[in-house]
């Protein structure tokens, strides 16, 4: 019987929604090899998390509660996963491609001797995977050819798993001598009221067109707000410090599939549209009409920004108080 | 303070990325080859420790076929001391490629490798970390800030995570690994050129450096993404909204 092990992430005590995306995953891929899943949740203080997580249709959940785990290390937690997979004989092992998932699951190959396959969108019925490549402009099928399998997964290719069932917690140890070789130091979070980037259904992006940070707060902010949605960026936005780097949009930021992404003052070069071209429905505001955003855009505006956008804030707002 | 800086020769960022009608790979007629620009910030970085701490040895690797050699001679040129090509015909998985640079660093002992986060073909983003498993080194991925103690035994690194930036230490040796906003690398000056031409640039066979290393990873296909259907523009910010609220029902 195949055991899938799911690395479980979460933030301020709480279970992030990531981690029921690669809940999912990992249950498709137990029920394409035959098998079931078995969850692991690592940290410090974290029974209430353990026990959410049973209650999302999984076999087991595994806990190591362990001052060491308190702050998250890479080599640390690499080796917790890792002893933990070796200890419940796992074939499949899977986190979600977040910025901790891609940052320490290569390690847990390694330490595996297995091969990986990053931010995968796609595990087919025949064993292949599908990730991206190439900003989005290729998809790749690979095999992992190693009896232990390593993926993180696209959170926006899988839906999060549903709750069913109440999974027993089994707690395990960290072996005494596992020590860490780095220091964590300190985190500086970036404040913010709004929905996280990966869990709104609308998003709106701003780019270099804006010009600055201050016309982010002024002219973009109310549309943000009007609508309930998460705030994002192009790269150029974030090198240029209108925004927090966390915003940025594309190929090497996050990945967002929205039910509505609106792209303000964004030209849409590859490395962006990597990042957001999966959305429901793309609207774009632009004054150059050949900007390729439009290219994916189903709704497109060619106009000035910073007329356009406080218009479209109250015509959302008359339509909500309507 | 010695450091290792492996670049890989990408297809130009800016280039129309188009997949063979087999499958079997992209097309590379008319496409600029340069180094992949995380590891040249990679690199860039290496070359401000080096001014900063008053002398450092850089030296690159990269693995790949013979024609990388001009991704080597535009890094020497910018400032790398010396440069290592390892000759391989086929593409590597990142596992094979970090066994290599195992090999490499148990040869030239670096007290720092300071790759690129990811690599824009293949988008993997595991060549530094499986490589610092397979040391044992700690490493800090995603850097956005590079700060050493005072006696440069220790480093400090921003890194760029989710909901914020996190700071983590260690002492070296280990692996660092470039996000966008660590620096902008410098051009190759035109005496830098000059210079690059003799620098020492010495090839390898993969074979001497792959041992039994196999790919745990093999491409069987590549194929185009579903494109989206073309939209339609709009000419009035009302006429939007109203899409967006009967057509669309998002709002
Ligand atoms: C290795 C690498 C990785 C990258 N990763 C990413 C990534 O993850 N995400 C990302 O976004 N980019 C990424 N990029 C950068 C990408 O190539 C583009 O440079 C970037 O997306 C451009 O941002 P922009 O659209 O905001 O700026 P620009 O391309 O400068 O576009 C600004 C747009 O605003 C419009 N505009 C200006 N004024 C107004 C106005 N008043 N009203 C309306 N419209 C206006 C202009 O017409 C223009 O289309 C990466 C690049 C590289 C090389
Ligand atoms: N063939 C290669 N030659 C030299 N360095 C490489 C090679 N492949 C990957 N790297 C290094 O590993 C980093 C991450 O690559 P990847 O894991 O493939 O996304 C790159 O930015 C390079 O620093």
């Amino acid at each position: 019987m195949a055991t899938v092990l799911v690395y479980i992430e979460h933030a301020h005590g709480k279970l992030l929604k990531s981690s029921l995306v690669a809940v999912r995953a990992a249950q498709e891929a137990a029920k394409k090899a035959g098998g079931d899943v078995t969850a692991l949740v690592l940290g410090q203080g974290i029974d209430a998390i353990a026990s959410e997580v049973g209650g999302y249709g999984v076999k087991q959940v595994v806990a190591i509660d362990d001052a060491r785990l308190k702050d998250y290390v890479a080599d640390l937690h690499a080796r917790a996963v890792a002893h933990v997979a070796k200890d419940k004989g796992a074939t499949f092992v899977i986190a979600a491609a977040t910025a901790q998932g891609k940052d320490f699951f290569p390690r847990v190959a390694q330490q595996l001797e297995a091969g990986m396959a990053s931010d995968v969108t796609a595990l087919n019925d025949d064993g292949t995977i599908t990730r991206p490549t190439y900003a989005g402009n290729v998809l790749a099928t690979v095999s992992i050819e190693t009896p232990i399998k390593v993926v993180t997964v696209r959170t926006t290719a899988f839906e999060p798993a549903q709750k069913a069932g109440s999974a027993a917690v089994e707690k395990a140890a960290l072996p005494a001598d596992a020590t860490s070789k780095m220091r964590f130091v300190s985190f500086n979070e970036t404040k913010s009221d709004r929905p996280a980037l990966g869990d709104a259904t609308i998003v709106v992006s701003g780019g270099r067109g804006l010009k600055s940070g201050e016309n982010f707060q002024t002219y973009l902010e109310p549309l943000v707000d009007a609508l309930g949605a998460a705030m994002g960026a192009s790269r150029a936005a974030v090198d240029a410090g209108f925004v927090p780097n966390d915003l940025q949009v594309g190929q090497t930021g996050k990945v967002v599939a929205p039910q509505l992404y609106i792209a303000v003052g964004i030209s849409g070069a590859i490395q962006h549209l990597a990042g957001m071209k999966d959305s429901k429905v793309i609207v774009a505001i632009n004054k150059d009409a050949d900007a390729p955003i439009f290219s994916v855009a189903d709704y497109g505006l060619v106009a000035d920004l910073f007329k356009a956008v406080p218009e479209m804030t109250d015509e959302v707002k008359k339509l909500k108080a309507s | 303070m010695k450091i290792l800086v492996p670049i890989k020769r990408v297809p130009d960022p800016q280039t129309n990325i188009s997949v063979k009608a087999d499958g079997s790979g992209i097309v590379t007629d008319n496409v600029k080859f340069v180094i992949n620009p995380f590891c040249e910030i990679a690199l860039e970085e290496a070359l401000r420790i080096k001014e900063n701490q008053g002398g450092a040895e850089v030296v690159l690797v990269s693995i790949g076929h013979k024609v990388a050699q001009e991704q080597l001679r535009t890094g020497l040129a910018m400032g790398a001391d010396r440069a290592i090509l390892v000759l391989s015909e086929t593409e590597l998985d990142p596992a094979v490629t970090a066994s290599v640079l195992k090999k490499l660093v148990e040869q030239e002992s670096p007290d720092l490798v300071l790759l690129g986060k990811q690599a824009i073909d293949d988008d993997a983003n595991q060549t530094g970390q499986i490589l610092a498993a397979m040391l044992d080194w700690p490493q800090a991925t995603f850097a956005s800030k590079v700060e050493f103690s005072g006696d440069k035994k220790e480093v400090t690194v921003t890194r760029e995570v989710d909901g914020g930036l996190e700071q983590v230490a260690f002492a070296l040796p280990g692996i660092i690994t470039s996000d966008l906003r660590l620096n902008e690398p410098r051009y190759a000056s035109l005496p830098g050129i000059m210079k690059a031409r003799k620098k020492e640039l010495k090839e390898i066979p993969l074979a001497e450096l792959a041992g039994d290393a196999a790919p745990r990873v093999k491409t069987l296909k590549l194929a185009p993404p579903p494109k989206r259907a073309a939209g339609r523009k709009v000419e009035t910010v009302q006429e939007l909204v109203n899409l967006l609220h009967t057509e669309a029902k998002l709002i």
